[in-house]
């Protein structure tokens, strides 16, 4: 209990030193760089009124973050719908595997914010846009994992499967998904920390309300 | 017509002939064994009989067919027991028992997997999973599988060499009277490295000589009446005599394992396993 007290004071400290420090520039070198308080003025009536909405661009903190959690959610459950089957078929077919591995190879590495433009084209509205890019940015590490958790797979679950001649749909059941669980929980924890990543970002290109969206009217709007 | 047969079966891999030549046959009902020493392919072999793996060149049979796959008549004992670690001892076997029987209710699925489970003693240990079971146990498990499919003929790939001596010896037991308990002639083939237990099992004992290019030698019959009890090995005139005999095969086929020249062998130092023995 002392201990927990000790370390809130010191991490209170740490704090305070920061604010400190972010005074001082403001006053100094980077005069373009708000104060603590005058950005606590500023910004207050967004935090205090989390939930409030006045218009499109001018909502409370907490119903922006709403709105870019659920948007991620959304493009997220869509990578994992894709990256899971995709990662399987990898995984399970040498065919495939040699038919489309050099193809993502050179697809991954493309940056997140290359998709928008593609995503506009195709979807003509920011929302859906948003979504494609999350998706597809946030979809790889799920398909490398499915696909190296079922190439992983000890020769022991392949010979069982066999010599029990389980039906296709047991064999995926009750042997491949329970022995790849843990690298496609890998996999969807990475592609939930991308989708995160690329979130903010896409709101800002495509302007759309939520947590990105927020920061570049608020650019916008302050001279 | 023999149940099993393997007409001059051979097998490869890569510039490596592991197995050539060999000819094999069991009949209904008997517990074949085959011994050899370590490396010498005897996995291969069995594999090849269960139609795991696809011979070289040669034919194998099992009941006047020609064998394509592992056959659904079949069932199989690893030496790594090779259950499913997310499934409870019950559900590892009673996957095998459905796949088996899908025209059974689940109930009678349940009942049946259980009966066989009782049968290895782990009536008290259905809910556990593998990582909860010792070695031994394990084993049971796997050995409960391969009984409840309620197969024409069970193959056991070293089935206790993982296992501690007193454990094996336990086990050994549990086998034979299970095979004895079955109500039918229990038709078994089993590889082992382990003589004993090839004498205290089997109806007859092969032995493959060492590789590259192993062959089966001509059977030996075992002819003492069952059960068997451990020390009839060391007591039984016609146990110690086999014994004997087929240690002295082990040992006499032990070679270098590429078969080096014997001076590139000499200049490394002698070790007793690369000296030829008298048996």
């Amino acid at each position: 209990m002392k201990k927990i007290a000790a370390n809130m004071v010191l991490a209170l400290v740490g704090v305070t030193l920061v604010m400190l420090l972010w005074a001082t520039l403001s006053q100094t070198v980077a005069k373009d760089l708000p104060s603590p308080l005058k950005t606590w003025e500023e910004s207050k009536v967004y935090v205090l009124q989390p939930f409030d909405k006045r218009g499109e661009m001018d909502q409370g903190i907490l119903r922006m973050a709403g709105y870019s959690l659920f948007r991620v959610a959304k493009g997220f459950l869509l990578a994992v719908l894709i990256g899971t089957p995709l990662g399987f078929l990898l995984g399970a077919s040498n065919l495939f595997y040699k038919m489309f591995d050099p193809t993502i190879q050179v697809l991954r590495p493309i940056s997140p914010l290359a998709w928008l433009p593609l995503g506009l084209v195709l979807f003509r509205q920011s929302e859906p846009a948003a979504l494609f890019t999350i998706a597809l940015c946030s979809m790889w590490p799920t398909v490398i994992n499915t696909m190296q958790g079922v190439r992983a797979m000890p020769q022991d679950y392949h010979n069982v499967a066999r010599v029990l001649r389980l039906s296709a749909w047991k064999r995926l059941t009750k042997v491949w998904l329970p022995a790849t669980l843990p690298f496609m929980f890998t996999g969807y924890r990475l592609s939930l920390g991308l989708a995160w990543l690329v979130i903010v970002a896409a709101e800002m290109l495509t302007g759309t309300p939520g947590v990105g969206g927020f920061l570049w009217h608020g650019r916008n709007t302050t001279a | 017509m023999p149940f099993i047969e393997m007409h001059d079966v051979g097998k490869s891999f890569g510039a490596r002939e592991v197995l050539a030549g060999v000819n094999f046959s069991m009949e209904e009902g008997e517990f074949v064994s085959i011994v050899g020493a370590s490396a010498s392919g005897k996995t291969t072999l069995l594999k090849i009989v269960s139609g795991l793996l696809e011979p070289g060149c040669g034919q194998v049979t099992m009941a006047g067919e020609s064998v394509t796959g592992f056959s659904s008549q079949a069932a199989i004992v690893f030496q790594n027991y090779s259950l499913l670690p997310w499934l409870s001892a019950l559900e590892n076997v009673r996957l095998a028992v459905e796949a088996a029987f899908p025209s059974y209710s689940r109930a009678r699925q349940d009942e049946h997997s259980e009966r066989y489970l009782k049968m290895v003693g782990l009536g008290g240990a259905l809910a556990r999973r593998p990582s909860q079971l010792s070695g031994g146990m394990r084993q049971r498990v796997a050995i409960a599988r391969a009984f409840a499919v309620e197969p024409r003929v069970m193959f056991l790939d070293e089935p206790f060499g993982a296992l501690d001596a007193l454990t094996r010896a336990t086990l050994q037991q549990e086998l034979a009277r299970m095979c004895s308990e079955a109500g039918r002639p229990v038709t078994a083939l089993m590889i082992t490295n382990n003589v004993d237990e090839a004498i205290l099992l089997s109806d007859r004992i092969l032995t493959l000589s060492r590789g590259p290019s192993a062959s089966l030698s001509p059977a030996v019959p075992i002819d003492l009446p069952r059960p068997r009890a451990t020390d009839l090995l060391f007591h039984d005139e016609q146990a110690v005599r086999i014994r004997g005999r087929l240690a002295g095969f082990l040992a006499a086929g032990s070679r270098p394992r590429f078969g080096a020249p014997t001076n590139a062998a000499f200049s490394r130092g002698v070790s007793k396993s690369n000296v030829p023995v008298e048996a």
